[in-house]
């Protein structure tokens, strides 16, 4: 199983910002090893954030985001101690939740 | 050699059963939680506008990209985009010269902000092309970041 998630969701205003730091190889399928074989892809396909139960933001990647992806977003909305959980699945059906309160 | 290709019939018959899954309405699939494979392929701007079902995307300068101009590890250039369009629906960030041109897609949901930002890996310098669809229509927005050390092999 993977690796937690790092998320950190700051009510600035009446808007909310959230930032999410993935734990995941993404790889992209193009690499080699040192024996020549191909490296298989293993990346982050979906990701999907919901606030109060509301979805927010939900997002697709392909093999070409970074390594441990990072990804930042802004929704109005929010009060602290409200609770934002972001999930994601991989191409090999592998899946991750975690959730982070407001500050 | 024989390993490898049972690693590789292993591996493919797990992802048929994935994508079975998936297609049954076994896994929960929200609207957005369907991976477009076509998209992901595309190996251009044009290919990847098709396979999201437009045709042509039209130049702004409402769509505001964040990103360097010299990126120096192609490994992890981080790229943000704002669009001031209204009624944005999608936002997807596209880097030309890479095997394929699309890297990510985001669904602006109502009540969330059309700003968006990741990391993204280069194979080499390229254009980076923000693609936004708003009220039916692609918008795009285009932006050079040079590499400096490649993001793809090593």
């Amino acid at each position: 199983m993977a690796d937690p998630m790092r998320i950190r969701a700051q009510q600035k205003g009446d808007t909310t910002e959230v930032r999410v730091l993935m734990a995941h190889i993404m790889e992209t399928g193009q690499r080699k090893d040192s024996a020549g074989n191909t490296v298989p892809a293993h990346h982050i396909q979906t990701v999907s954030a919901t606030w109060n139960g509301k979805p927010v933001l939900a997002a697709n990647f392909g093999p070409a985001v970074s390594q441990n992806p990072v990804m930042n977003f802004t929704f109005k909305g929010g009060a602290k101690g409200e609770k934002v959980i972001v999930t994601w699945t991989d191409n090999k059906g592998d899946k991750r939740t975690d959730e982070a309160v407001i500050s | 050699m024989n390993t490898q290709r049972r690693h590789t019939l292993q591996r493919a018959s797990g992802l048929a059963v994935i994508a079975a899954a998936i297609s049954a309405g076994l896994l929960p699939a929200s609207a957005f939680a369907n991976w477009n494979k076509a998209a992901f392929d595309a190996k251009n701007m044009a290919e990847v506008l098709k396979a999201m079902g437009g045709s042509a995307a039209e130049k702004s300068a409402d769509i505001v990209i964040t990103a360097p101009d010299i990126a120096e590890n192609g490994a992890v250039v981080p790229i943000a985009v704002a669009s001031k369009i209204a009624n944005t629906q999608s936002i997807s960030i596209l880097v030309e010269k890479n095997p394929s041109s699309l890297a990510a897609e985001f669904e602006i949901l109502p009540g969330t902000e059309a700003n968006v930002g990741t990391r993204v890996k280069m194979g080499q310098s390229s254009n980076i092309h923000a693609v936004v669809k708003a009220g039916g229509k692609y918008y795009v927005a285009t932006k050079e970041v040079k590499v400096t050390l490649g993001g793809c092999g090593g």
